[in-house]
């Protein structure tokens, strides 16, 4: 199995754990990952609040970089970079208008012909989660985790076509796959405040402190996510909620991959925990 | 030949656009046409009068009316040159308005536009046939599909007429979903005590005969000799010993969630659905009934003292004849499971209408107890969220469900009369309160009954510490809601029945992309389809609450009575007719029909001396539609009144 | 909130304008409010998105493009996901944010949001991927919050999680180039990044702040 490997200016630097977990967990099934050389960054939420060619143009141009590679879909784990790049690709399939515009803009042809698919739906759809049960060697002795999906990651349902848009479950199906115990609980898809971190910090502490704070009540001992916003909001934020709110959660957030490549045997050193800013140990050595 | 042509000016609907003399000038060129004139208002008396005078006068033996569409005015044109001695299928109408006049600006155009309309049914009538009507025997019986308010009532009235009818029902028992009902809006009237006596009157009357736990399953023919098969499906108690005493369902240790209580409570495998079933004989499951699945227990059979129970008893096809059908199959209600925001059907304290009335109703699952199916408590602050299932293109149904606003509102007013200390709160987007006392009913709920109307819609339901968390919004106020409920009742909308469809298509009546029936003319004909013989009836039409429903079946079987007080039947000769010698039985004829009007047929041929296949018109059912006409290879099929040479003869026609 | 229409503001071609380019069908919205009921950020919003929807139903084009609510839309998608009428209202309120960015009818507080997109944006066309620290020190010092989320750099630094020098591509010219081009069709312009009343009004928030904490 070989892959476009698209990381995403995060993963690059704030995300940084993801991208060696990713890494490390492709590496440990046997999934190539080729980063696509001098990829650009996706514009994100700015890109398209300012400039809706450039939003499309960003990604396009990456696609087309990819398409330099071979005949291989994209495989992103920021999904951020996951829903820009799917819906330049709709768009350049569906609206003829902005595929002129955008076909000038990066100065070559392009029709929506490089797939794209997020890590997690690689790792459960096309991996399958027999193969990867099969290759546990460190069950996760029952750790209760609240999976966190975010906005993006399902919406909108008709562009993004990548789990149960009210009730997604393929982030809970491979923890239970690796032997943690997902809890049942509603927030799975609230937002958490997204790009407002640094321009509208109190709403992201307010959301994020709501999140926190309801994973607590379903009993969860962590929280699982596969965005590097959610991650940072979630995890980086916590002690400002704590002083805000007047809690005490002591709440890691952990990237999927982190969990899964645990479970691999793959060492936690080179899984990037210490890159966490709410320290895991206690909950790591409850697996343990 | 000598052939009329009359153009009207129909005031200045058409004189204003089309130039009426010129019309009538042109026309009067043409070889076969004698006399030619124009009249202001053709229909009128004095204009029909012209007709008449000039038939005589100039000895006419066609017609041809230049006006208005023939949907408005042949019959009447047809009557007038029939008094005069004219076959009235010797009359042409040439539409210069709805396809002329109405739809075009420039004068000159137009009137160039009518006078090739008008040539075009001169030359149609001159190719045209006298034709004669012809009369079907009409069988003085009427058949109801469904055994709901709709049906019962229309029984009723056709009974009163002192004709037989009879009703077939889906269920062991009829009444329907009316039933299943508390008290219905605005009266507060117990919806038993008002259904069950009408159960009872149809149940006795000599008139009337009912088959319940049956099904219909082929319907061939046509207006006034419908031949029905159904299936009276095997009860396994047999109706005649039967005494309702209830022994057997008392022993009968198989307990299912029962369908009357939309699962709030228990039923045996063998049951009576409701206490006051009509007929009062009970059912027994097959599919879960320990005999029937394992060949264990028996004990009914034992217990009865009357020999009643049948575990032998089979299927029983009937076919029976009929003048007319009233179809009255009513509505189910929308599945909400496809709402992800609401917890896709999981959440056990989320319920719909139906749930709350079996609830409220004292002789229900819950003994008249508002309480939270998941644990039994009873439930204090109780949403109520309209709209679910209706106005709604992404997930649901367009239209709006009428009732649901009704209902609510009735819920409401229950919740608090059985718990003093509840409160309602409900979600709105309108209030649809047309009805006789409606307003004044939901302005009694809102100001007297303490109940909280919010509007907006509800974006999510999840549950949390034991309670539902609901997060809606007051547009009004422009804030955003949350309520913490112990009870969630959606309105969900009606809808059609699951087999709606299938019926329809037995039937040969069209039905609409939500699978509603389709009434013949939406304003002036809704109790009747394009089929005729076949009345409409309830919600199965379109959603309706119970005084409408009522009035339609009224109306319904008053159509129905119509024509069961007329001897013999008048139809249109407007239909195909087979030349068997040219018709060679491929049968294309038999697939392009709509109506199911031709069948096969075997005759002597002289030439090759042995029997072969040609087809056969059913005149009665044939609807003159022309699909028949268009397919045959041969020719060998043809259409009175739209034959083959007339069509010719307007297409070369235009060629001069 | 009071607000004052007539005929010729109901009859302005906003509506007409924004179904045309946006694609959206805003006509049919009925008000229902799902999508405010649903909005995580509805709290802090001044009108909610059904009333934005409805104030562009009734042509209140200035209104609608100098709300706070267009900004603080967090396009979290829960709005479209559920909308009965199918209309896509964070694609609505992209547009708006357009609009009112080329209109310059941006209200002073949530001034904050488009300054972050243009450094973000500006950033990346001098880098080709985001270079956080430029992103974050250009952010604090434009918006005259100077020392904000400082207590987070040395964690930052320490877990590396965050370089202290850019990450160029190489192909720099070919992405400018997307970026001219990218301007030129859409006709914006280069704007200015410097808010001097912006940076007065962060200022002063933190100095009134501090001398509440000290009573």
């Amino acid at each position: 199995m070989k892959y476009a490997y698209f990381p995403g200016c995060s993963l690059h630097s704030t995300a940084k754990e993801y991208d060696i977990s990713s890494r490390a967990v492709a590496n440990a099934l046997g999934i190539e990952l080729i980063e696509i050389p001098d990829w650009v960054c996706c514009g994100a939420t700015p890109a398209h609040l300012t400039l809706h060619l450039l939003s499309l143009a960003l990604p396009v141009k990456n696609l087309l970089q990819a398409k330099k590679l071979g005949n291989y879909e994209v495989a992103t784990c920021c999904a951020a970079c996951f829903s820009r790049l799917k819906i330049a690709n709709k768009f350049m399939e569906d609206d003829p208008v902005h595929k002129g515009k955008v076909e000038e803009v990066v100065g070559a042809k392009y029709s929506g012909e490089v797939k794209v698919r997020h890590f997690l739906d690689i790792l459960v759809n096309v991996f399958g989660l027999n193969n990867i049960s099969e290759r546990v060697s460190k069950k996760l002795n029952g750790l209760k985790v609240a999976c966190y999906y975010g906005c993006l990651l399902t919406r909108p349902p008709e562009i993004m076509q990548f789990d149960d848009v009210e009730e997604p479950h393929l982030m809970d199906d491979l923890m239970k796959a690796i032997g943690a115990e997902p809890v049942s609980w509603p927030y799975k898809t609230e937002c958490c405040g997204a790009s407002f971190s640094l321009t509208k910090t109190d709403i992201v502490l307010k959301l994020s402190q709501d999140i926190l704070q309801m994973a607590y009540d379903a009993g969860a001992e962590a929280i699982v996510v596969a965005c590097p916003l959610c991650q940072s909001n979630l995890d980086l934020r916590q002690s400002s909620i704590n002083k805000k709110y007047k809690k005490h959660f002591h709440m890691p957030i952990f990237y999927f991959t982190q969990l899964l490549g645990l479970s691999l045997g793959i060492d936690p050193k080179k899984l990037g925990f210490n890159k966490l800013i709410v320290n895991p140990s206690k909950a790591l050595s409850a697996i343990a | 030949m000598r052939i009329g042509v009359f153009v009207c000016h129909c005031g200045t609907n058409i004189a204003a656009t089309v130039d009426v003399e010129k019309v009538a000038q042109a026309l009067s060129r043409f070889p076969k046409v004698k006399f030619s004139t124009t009249y202001k208002y053709m229909c009128s008396d004095p204009g029909q009068s012209l007709v008449r005078q000039s038939i005589e006068e100039h000895k006419l033996d066609r017609i041809v009316i230049a006006s208005c569409s023939p949907r408005l005015h042949e019959k009447t044109f047809k009557k007038c040159v029939e008094v005069a001695g004219i076959n009235p299928y010797l009359v042409e109408m040439a539409n210069i308005r709805e396809h002329c006049s109405w739809v075009h600006k420039d004068m000159e155009a137009a009137t160039q536009k009518a006078i090739e309309i008008t040539k075009l049914a001169v030359a149609k009538v001159s190719r045209a046939r006298p034709l004669q009507k012809t009369y079907v025997p009409i069988e003085k019986k009427v058949l109801v599909i469904g055994g709901g308010i709709s049906g019962i009532q229309s029984a009723i009235d056709i009974t009163f007429a002192k004709y037989p009818v009879t009703i077939i029902e889906k269920e062991p028992t009829i009444g329907g979903r009316m039933a299943r009902f508390d008290k219905t809006f605005p009266t507060l009237d117990c919806a038993a005590c008002i259904l069950t006596p009408k159960m009872v009157t149809i149940a006795q009357n000599e008139y009337a005969t009912i088959h319940t736990y049956s099904e219909v399953e082929e319907v061939t023919g046509h207006v006034g000799n419908f031949k029905v098969k159904f299936r009276k499906k095997a009860r396994s108690v047999d109706l005649h010993k039967c005494t309702g005493c209830g022994a057997c369902w008392n022993k009968c240790p198989v307990k299912v969630d029962s369908e009357f209580d939309m699962g709030l409570g228990k039923r045996k495998a063998i049951y009576v659905p409701f206490p006051q079933a009509v007929p009062n004989v009970p059912v027994i499951d097959r599919d879960n009934c320990l005999w029937f699945t394992q060949k264990k227990c028996g004990l009914c059979k034992k217990i009865c003292a009357f020999g009643a129970i049948d575990y032998d008893m089979q299927d029983e096809i009937i076919e029976e004849s009929f003048g007319a059908i009233i179809v009255a199959t009513g509505f189910t209600q929308f599945d909400h499971a496809v709402y992800g925001e609401y917890g896709y059907g999981k959440y056990k304290d989320v319920i719909t209408g139906l749930h709350f009335e079996r609830m409220a109703n004292s002789s229900g699952p819950t003994g008249g107890k508002i309480v939270r199916p998941s644990d039994g408590k009873e439930a204090h602050d109780v949403v109520f969220i309209q709209c679910i299932g209706s106005r709604d293109e992404q997930k649901g149904m367009p239209y709006c469900s009428r009732l649901c606003c009704m209902y609510t509102a009735k819920h409401a007013l229950l919740l608090k009369e059985h718990n003093k200390d509840s409160q309602a709160y409900v979600f709105y987007i309108d209030i649809r309160a047309a009805g006789k006392n409606y307003e004044e009913f939901v302005k009694r709920v809102q100001t007297d009954y303490g109940a909280v109307y919010l509007r907006g819609r509800v974006s999510r339901i999840f549950e949390k510490g034991g309670k539902l968390i609901v997060r809606g919004a007051d547009t009004l106020s422009g804030a955003q809601v949350e309520i913490k409920a112990d009870l969630v009742v959606l309105a969900t909308g009606l809808v059609a029945q699951n087999d709606a469809a299938k019926l329809a298509q037995m039937l040969h009546i069209p039905y609409d992309q939500n699978n509603l029936f389709t009434e013949a003319h939406p304003k002036l004909a809704p109790v009747e389809t394009i089929t005729s013989g076949i009345f409409l009836t309830g919600a199965c039409q379109s959603p309706k609450d119970i005084p409408d429903t009522v009035a339609t079946a009224s109306a319904a079987s008053v159509k129905a009575l119509g024509l069961m007080v007329q001897d013999k039947l008048e139809r249109e000769p407007i239909v195909a007719k087979v030349n068997p010698d040219a018709c060679s039985g491929c049968r294309a004829c038999i697939a392009a029909c709509p109506f199911s009007a031709i069948e096969t047929d075997e005759i002597e041929d002289r030439k090759l001396k042995r029997k072969r296949i040609v087809v056969k018109v059913i005149e009665g059912v044939c609807t003159g539609c022309g699909n028949c006409t268009a397919v045959c290879r041969m020719s060998a099929i043809d259409l009175e009144g739209f034959t083959n040479r007339q069509v010719m003869e307007e297409i070369e026609s235009l060629r001069v | 909130m009071k607000f004052f229409i007539s005929q010729d503001i109901i009859k302005s071609s906003f509506l007409e304008t924004l179904q045309r380019d946006c694609g959206e069908k805003v006509s049919h919205c009925y008000q229902c409010g799902k999508c405010s009921a649903g909005c995580p950020i509805s709290f802090q919003m001044d009108y909610l998105p059904n009333q934005i929807m409805r104030l562009v139903q009734l042509g209140m084009e200035e209104q609608v493009l100098s709300s706070k609510t267009i900004w603080l839309c967090a396009s979290c998608l829960t709005c479209t996901t559920r909308c009965p009428r199918e209309i896509d209202i964070a694609e609505i309120m992209d547009y708006l944010r357009r609009r009112a960015y080329q209109k310059q009818l941006i209200p002073l507080e949530e001034t904050e949001i488009p300054l972050f997109n243009k450094i973000f944006l500006r950033n990346i066309e001098m880098f080709g991927r985001l270079y956080e620290m430029g992103l974050i020190g250009m952010f604090n010092l434009l918006s005259g919050e100077f020392f904000k989320d400082m207590s987070l750099a040395p964690k930052m630094f320490l877990k590396q999680k965050i370089g202290i020098l850019p990450h160029r591509i190489k192909n720099l010219k070919e992405l400018r180039e997307i970026f001219k081009k990218s301007g030129k069709l859409a006709k914006a312009k280069r704007d200015r990044l410097l808010h001097p009343k912006l940076i007065f009004l962060n200022l002063s928030r933190k100095v009134i702040g501090k001398i509440e904490r000290l009573k």
